[in-house]
């Protein structure tokens, strides 16, 4: 079993929080990474900002801009998740530009740029290294995936995809083709973002899947417990919340609050979450002996 | 039309579709009505759209012999004039292609994308035209720098989505255009500007686009008997320069895996030379402390990388994350470039080269001032190169000389009446030694 699918090894569900790395710096990412596992967390979705997030609203946008302002880098990325002293699977969610030119001599430099890049293996054998076991890839269809699928199969690390609400059953079948770790199924269309309702369109997105052998997460707006719990009643195996978790990052921000402050809020936020998803297993048609 | 082209959405290893899973059925869907609609003219989607580009549009442009340049540079200078299509610039032939497009598919909403406004003005001209409802998102920095154009599409009915993230420019309303699309891909069709993007845009933007190096050919047939010795085009995101070139590269060099040819192939197109003149900017050089290249040289300078749907080349840091880019010319100001343009160029097929800011300055100043034409910014990079080779101050280069040749077609992509405020302040700013005193006029527009 792969280090990823351990997060679902257990009859629960899975709670996979997700934050950008370096919002609003190093330092403060770390306890906020801390405080959601210990609320918690199964797993942890751990962004490397790229400046064109094509994939993600507002909320992920601002959280990328503040932690491309405050320096983040690929390797200072690859060195805060080698701190991280958290013992559950990490999986790091970025877009393809980033994975494909990690190593190149250097980028865009009058007529001395490095003008090929080495391809995915170099930023994967990194992200092993220091302790990533899967990748999440918004802007890379399963179509354009084989270099990555291969260099993950060289160094055993999961690779997550998406599936959304008008992926077709011809596409379902090449995903399912690529996929390991766990699928990612997109609660609703659009970017990411909470919202105040989550989509009734995820029953029938998990029906189509209900007979793969990857754990299912359902992420896209999930905001509170009971969005949690309806997720989890519906087949879900896990879920996924960003948005919801990056508005206490940059409330603290625009607040100016301590960093130990903003970190019992994600801590608590973390635990209403997990209890909802939970709650979800308890009520969902299989607990129920059906 | 003309269906030499991949199959697969790729130009040797450029192209592709890099986009989040969500648009994948939509951008097979379109795949789909582009190959039915436009390659193979069904329900007479072709006929439709030529009549509208001869009608609405105005076509064809004329190839206009420019006697000052010629006598200026002992060639003969020729001049396609798109800046005399609809709305001032060569930017009509694809919008009107995709919107009508996007009505045949049965999509009831339109979004684009725009930097120096002409593609969204052309977007909003077609949708009026055609009677679909039309969103334009636009970065704020350029709704500040081309406010006719603003102008313009308002008045033609369309709402404008001021983009703020980043430097408020065509790349973050690019990305802003994609958010939307995603989130409404069933009843809206994303329109283009450019040959970038997931395939199977760049490829269909050029077919679209096409049209310009069709008439060239069969113009400079009539007028001299045999085709040009060059064309040369200005190069952003290279829709105009795709079109200026795509019927004078043959299906083979076009790419290896090439569906069959609906055209064939003549064996004087290889030597038309093909120059794709893109913005200099201040400087070559990359700034990444701070994520600026004062360039728009991605051909020039760019390395391989994904940007916006494609594998292309492209302006970034050493670590891959995309740089502003910049030039005087808000149409030219993008970190990427259209993949099969990147193909093209590493074939050896089209020369990349580049004029800074200054010069395409002066050499708008030129064809005002010499033939009575105001050029677009954007185009005025290409009578720039033509001015830096040939031109009285011109360095001894041979072999910039020779690959022009005698008969030099310059795509006049566009007009310049939207640059008029940015012309007044940036030549106020500099020395332009042909510029006419606009002092009195500059900071107080």
């Amino acid at each position: 079993m792969s280090r990823l699918s351990e997060a679902f090894a257990t009859d629960e569900p899975a709670f996979i929080p997700y934050l950008a790395v370096g919002d609003p710096d190093i330092a403060s990412s770390k306890q906020y990474v801390e405080a959601l596992v210990e609320g918690g967390a199964d797993c942890v979705e751990l962004g490397l900002p790229f400046s064109e997030p094509i994939a993600e609203g507002q909320t992920i946008q601002q959280a990328i801009v503040r932690s491309l302002s405050g320096g983040i880098t690929p390797e200072a990325y690859f060195e805060f998740v080698d701190d991280l002293d958290v013992d559950v699977p990490l999986v790091c969610m970025t877009y393809y530009n980033l994975i494909f030119r990690y190593g190149a001599d250097s980028g865009t430099a009058a007529g001395e740029g490095d003008h090929t890049a080495p391809g995915p293996r170099p930023f994967v054998k990194r992200a092993a290294e220091v302790g990533i076991d899967g990748f999440v890839v918004p802007d890379l269809p399963a179509e354009e995936a084989g270099d990555l699928r291969d260099a993950c199969d060289e160094f055993d690390l999961g690779l997550v995809f998406i599936v959304a609400p008008t992926t077709t059953d011809d596409r379902l079948d090449t995903i399912r083709e690529q996929v390991s770790g766990y699928v990612y199924v997109q609660a609703r269309m659009g970017v990411t973002g909470a919202q105040a309702d989550v989509s009734d369109r995820t029953a029938e997105s998990l029906a189509r899947i209900a007979n793969w052998d990857v754990p299912k997460a359902v992420g896209f707006g999930i905001s509170t417990g009971d969005h949690a719990a309806r997720v989890v009643s519906a087949g879900a195996d896990g879920i996924i919340v960003g948005s919801a978790l990056v508005d206490i990052v940059a409330d603290g921000v625009e607040n100016d609050r301590a960093t130990a402050d903003v970190a019992d809020d994600l801590r608590e936020k973390a635990r209403e979450l997990k209890d909802g998803a939970l709650r979800g297993a308890r009520e969902s048609p299989e607990a129920q002996g059906e | 039309m003309s269906s030499d082209s991949s199959t697969d959405g790729k130009f040797g290893e450029y192209g592709g579709q890099y986009v989040p899973e969500a648009l994948m059925p939509a951008i097979e869907e379109l795949r789909d009505a582009y190959e039915r609609y436009v390659l193979e003219n069904e329900d007479g989607f072709v006929d439709e759209f030529r009549e509208r580009l001869r009608d609405f549009g105005g076509r064809p442009t004329p190839l206009q012999h420019a006697e000052h340049l010629s006598d200026r540079y002992g060639r003969e200078i020729y001049l396609k004039r798109e800046d005399l299509l609809h709305g001032g610039a060569h930017k009509l032939n694809n919008a009107l292609g995709q919107v009508l497009l996007a009505k045949y598919m049965g999509k009831d909403r339109i979004v684009a994308e725009t930097g120096a406004g002409q593609h969204g003005t052309a977007t909003a001209m077609a949708a009026a035209h055609l009677d679909m409802p039309c969103e334009i998102y636009m970065g704020e920095t350029d709704i500040g720098r081309q406010r006719p154009n603003v102008f313009r599409m308002r008045i033609n009915g369309a709402d404008l989505n001021p983009v703020t993230a980043g430097r408020g420019t065509l790349k973050e309303a690019i990305s802003e255009t994609m958010r939307d699309w995603a989130t409404n891909v069933d009843d809206t069709h994303y329109v283009v500007g450019s040959v970038v993007g997931p395939a199977p845009f760049p490829e269909m933007v050029r077919e679209f686009q096409s049209v310009i190096s069709e008439e060239v050919r069969n113009q400079a047939q009539e007028r001299f008997g045999t085709l040009p010795d060059s064309v040369v085009a200005c190069a952003g995101g290279g829709s105009n320069t795709m079109g200026a070139f795509a019927r004078f590269v043959d299906s083979e060099a076009r790419s290896a895996s090439g569906r069959s040819s609906g055209r064939t192939p003549r064996e004087d197109d290889d030597e038309v030379n093909l120059l794709a003149v893109e913005a200099g900017g201040s400087s070559l050089a990359v700034d990444e402390e701070e994520g600026v290249a004062p360039n728009s040289a991605s051909l020039s300078t760019g390395g391989q990388g994904v940007l916006h749907g494609a594998r292309t080349k492209v302006l970034q840091d050493e670590w891959g994350q995309i740089v502003e880019s910049h030039s005087v010319s808000a149409g030219l100001d993008y970190a990427g470039v259209g993949p099969e343009l990147a193909y093209l160029v590493d074939e050896d097929r089209v020369s990349a080269v580049n004029v800074g800011d200054d010069a395409a300055l002066e050499a708008f100043h030129r064809l005002s001032q010499e033939e009575g034409i105001i050029p677009a910014l954007e185009s005025s990079h290409a009578l720039a190169y033509v001015e830096e080779v040939l031109g009285p101050d011109a360095e001894a280069d041979a072999d910039g000389a020779d690959e022009l040749g005698d008969r030099i077609v310059i795509n006049l992509s566009g007009r310049g009446d939207k640059d008029l405020e940015t012309v007044i302040e940036e030549t106020d700013k500099r020395s332009i030694p042909n510029a006419p005193d606009m002092s009195e006029f500059a900071g107080g527009l």
